[in-house]
């Protein structure tokens, strides 16, 4: 890919003759598909809306369904986060925040309150949402069930049917091999107590900020071709059993630079020796209460960003 | 110590972008490559990257080989992005390959094929030799190959028009009428399939994964016993009827190749023994692949023939979901992004089994301890 | 083929498609996510058969060529279905049950809701939209509402309902999956009632 040209074809204003590609990059038609799969996808919590993906610049499994989510609801009024496993700056992150800042003409930021729409891939911020904000899942796979059902004939009838034994099934065996339900990240849940949901690959940690959330969460599968919503406030339940309750991961260690204590950790590892931090995967999180005064232990360890590294 | 983290900034980005560009320049003494050298030198490359990307355009898929460095499963990527920005007009009225203005023309099912067999040029039947002669640079220019000395027949008569007297072969499934066809471009797969919503999948189907399937089948994984009835490939028009004008129009003059598979068919109580057809079409000319194509759109009508249906090539949700290039290359390839949040989660898992397995461990050894120590 | 169409009363649609066509589809997300809230849908134009900006916006905003829009008998062949077909180019069908998007004025539509589609088991997305034009969306009586969007409880008092469309919805809705999303407008103003959004019992 030549960075340039394509810098040059999108960087050209809203609707000159230059603009090699339109607001949002996608046509009016293909947003308006995108736009009537939300409205169903919202109208019916947790269910998923086939709907026609269409290729992007991008790869599949790389954020195609966040992208056209994206690309189909955001305005020049909005403003755009995009986060991959938490952070801002990890190279695909920074990627689509530039995409859309170029085709979109849209302010980015990295602050999740200042943010009116927040794509994500793998996490959910640990700031609380507030109302008006819209979560943007980037989703591989969206079937709950895929992992124990290969056929979508099979699946969309379960879905249909509610027939969800299968599921329980499952996670009763995983009791009795492991003393524990062994899923750690795409835990499932019911949503509104009718449809099975895959919450996309956020660890656990974060199915709870799914339950009565004050934003809207829309979730995009571009290579598998399905969108699904959780509105606001509404009942999110992780699957479990009466003696095998649903529990989130917990750290012994807090965070090594801002101490918290309330956040999802990412394991540095320092050296082949075993050395090893713990710190926020929420970059903007920990940077935030560093900026507050919190010190962890290992405070001196500043985390270089490269661009800010190099004077940028 | 200062910890770097490993991530990403825009400047990283871009300087690898650099870096990519000039790996694809190549060393720059070399004189560059036009794109019209790879449309008309590497003209097998563009057509399955014409028919794999969906879009039938020489020049773009010539740049696009160009700037992918020769990746052709890169260089469809390049061509469905791209395509995916054009507007959609409607759809074109079928094209009659019957009256396609033939290159190359085979049967393996007669000797002596109406119109007769048409070699054109083809790889069949060369040595596979390596010609050093092409290695030298200002070699003499290609001698034109020697015109024949009757003129075709023109339309060529088909595999069908011969058998239509007998009813020995299956009449062609025709689309008529102004329904239009299953778009995978507009719609996502839905199942059981159509066979437009399969051909279309099929025809853009990566080959690799076609070639493998189809030889599976040869080799008794769900085998449809295939002949090959006939293989052609040149140039027909496209017509289209837009609306405001209410006739059709010609709008190109395309290269396709098309093959016709021939299975047998036992019959039923309802229906008499006869051949069945399995079709492969693709743009341009890709005669592996279109093979490919016919016979894995036979393997998967095993169960509408009622036939048994155990091989994966019969399979029609295993089959049309993963055939896709575009797709499966993008989610492979995905496994290379950071999954450090889900890796961490399954880390604490782990680590908190193996600690539960060497306490149990001890336990038992503690016991076992006191089992063994002698009785007072 | 498309026939001709009378464009000498036509009425403008969107200035700007692509940034009205957004804004406006935010308001609607909003409204469809907040069931019961009262969200604001302007538009510079003037919609044909007074069906005011909010009803005439979502159409702009939704439906093109992929989307048969069922208008009821009074309007069908009116000024309104030329400007739906000039602006949007989406077929108009009379088939209610066709319609991924229906357009009621009058109450002619609503004491039989099982007219339209209702969804399919596997895709229950394939149902009708219904876009209910009401005179006002204020000052009539009390309904509350729960369902997924709501904090707690969401009130709202459209006018111009019949008296028994609340329970022909409840029925209608009662077998989710299945069910109608509704949209209702009022001039410039919109509410949505997803299937979801339960209606309580006065008193209850």
């Amino acid at each position: 890919m030549n960075a340039q040209a394509n810098d040059a074809a999108l960087t050209a204003t809203s609707n000159s003759p230059e603009r090699y590609y339109t607001y949002g990059y996608l046509d009016e038609q293909t947003k308006r598909m995108i736009r009537r799969a939300i409205l169903k996808a919202v109208a019916i919590p947790g269910y998923q809306v086939p709907f026609g993906s269409r290729e992007m610049p991008v790869p599949y499994g790389w954020g195609t369904g966040g992208i056209q989510l994206t690309a189909a609801i955001i305005g020049p009024d909005d403003v755009y986060k995009c986060i991959d496993q938490g952070a801002d700056d990890t190279t695909n992150a920074v990627s689509i925040r530039r995409f859309f800042a170029k085709v979109a003409d849209v302010a980015t930021t990295e602050d999740t309150a200042e943010a009116t729409i927040i794509q994500s891939r793998h996490r959910i911020p640990e700031h609380p949402l507030k109302d008006g904000q819209i979560m943007v899942f980037q989703v591989p796979q969206p079937e709950p069930l895929r992992g124990l059902e290969p056929r979508e004939m099979e699946t969309r009838a379960m879905h249909a049917y509610e027939e969800y034994g299968l599921q329980y099934v499952s996670l009763y065996e995983n009791v009795s091999a492991f003393g524990r339900i062994a899923a750690t990240a795409g835990y499932p849940v019911m949503v509104d107590e009718r449809y099975l949901m895959s919450p996309s690959p956020i660890p656990k940690f974060d199915n709870p900020k799914l339950h009565n959330s004050h934003a809207l969460m829309l979730f995009g599968a571009g290579r598998e071709k399905r969108i699904y919503a959780i509105p606001p406030h509404t009942t999110v339940r992780s699957l479990d059993f009466e003696d095998y309750p649903f529990e989130t991961q917990k750290w012994e260690e807090s965070c090594a630079l801002c101490a918290a204590d309330d956040s999802y950790l990412d394991e540095v590892v320092l050296d082949d020796q075993g050395q090893r931090m713990f710190v926020c995967s929420d970059s903007h999180y920990c940077s935030d209460r560093r900026a507050q005064g919190f010190r962890g232990p290992m405070a001196g360890h500043e985390l270089v960003d490269i661009d800010k590294g190099a004077g940028q | 110590m200062a910890y770097v983290a490993v991530k990403g900034g825009e400047r990283a980005i871009s300087n690898a972008h650099a870096l990519l560009e000039e790996a694809r320049r190549g060393d720059p003494s070399v004189p560059e490559l036009l794109v019209d050298q790879v449309r008309e030198q590497l003209s097998l490359s563009v057509d399955r990257v014409m028919a794999e990307g969906s879009c039938y355009d020489r020049d773009l898929a010539a740049l696009a080989i160009k700037q992918s460095a020769g990746d052709v499963a890169e260089a469809t990527f390049l061509m469905r992005a791209y395509r995916t920005t054009l507007p959609r007009f409607g759809f074109s009225k079928p094209v009659e390959t019957a009256a396609m203005a033939v290159r190359r023309r085979i049967s393996a099912a007669f000797k002596d094929i109406p119109g007769g067999q048409v070699l054109g040029a083809t790889f069949d039947y060369t040595h596979r030799l390596l010609d050093f002669k092409l290695a030298a640079e200002g070699a003499d220019p290609v001698a034109p190959a020697p015109q024949a000395l009757e003129p075709m027949v023109h339309p060529l008569p088909t595999i069908s028009s011969v058998f239509s007297h007998e009813n020995l072969l299956e009449q062609e499934a025709r689309f008529d009428g102004d329904d239009e066809p299953f778009d995978l471009t507009r719609e996502p797969m839905s199942f059981p399939a159509g066979r437009d919503q399969r051909l279309q999948a099929l025809a853009r189907g990566d080959e690799g994964f076609l070639l493998s399937l189809a030889y599976s089948s040869q080799r008794g994984w769900g085998s449809t016993h295939p002949l090959c009835g006939e293989i052609r490939m040149g140039e027909v028009p496209v017509e289209f009827i837009p609306d405001e004008l209410g006739f059709p129009i010609e709008i190109a003059d395309i290269t396709l190749t098309e093959c016709i598979m021939l299975s047998g068919f036992a019959g039923s109580a309802e229906r008499a023994p006869q051949y069945t057809r399995g079709y492969g079409l693709t743009f341009g000319h890709n005669e592996r692949k279109t093979m490919s194509m016919a016979i894995v759109d036979r393997a998967l009508r095993a169960r509408e023939l009622g036939e048994q249906v155990d091989a994966p090539c019969q399979d029609e949700e295993f089959v049309l979901y993963h055939s896709d290039n575009v797709e499966a290359s993008g989610f492979v390839q995905h496994l290379k992004l950071p999954h450090y949040v889900d890796f961490q989660a399954d880390l604490l898992f782990l680590r908190k089994l193996r600690a539960e397995f060497f306490d149990r461990k001890a336990a038992a050894e503690a016991i076992t301890a006191l089992q063994m120590e002698p009785a007072e | 083929m498309t026939t001709a169409l009378d464009l000498s009363n036509l009425r403008p649609g969107f200035h700007d498609p692509v940034k009205e066509g957004q804004a406006a589809f935010r308001v609607i997300l909003d409204a469809m996510s907040n069931p019961g809230s009262m969200k604001s849908l302007s538009l510079a134009a003037q919609v044909p058969e007074d069906v005011g900006s909010a009803a005439g916006a979502v159409l702009l905003t939704l439906a093109d060529m992929d989307t048969p829009v069922w208008l009821e008998p009074s309007l069908a062949g009116g000024e309104l279905s030329i400007w739906l077909r000039f602006h949007c180019n989406c077929p108009l069908t009379l088939d209610p049950s066709a319609a991924a998007f229906a357009l009621s004025k009058s109450d002619a539509a609503l004491s039989d809701l099982n007219q339209f589609n209702l969804g399919d088991a596997k895709y229950p997305d394939r149902a009708t939209t219904l876009i209910l034009v009401l005179p006002s969306l204020t000052g009539g009586e009390t309904v509350r509402l729960q369902g997924p969007g709501i904090e707690t409880e969401a009130k709202i008092a459209p006018c111009g309902l019949p008296a028994d469309f609340w329970s022909v919805r409840t029925e209608v809705n009662s077998k989710f999956q299945f069910g109608i999303d509704l949209m209702l407008c009022a001039g410039d103003e919109i509410i949505c009632l997803p299937r979801t959004t339960r209606t309580l019992e006065q008193g209850s």
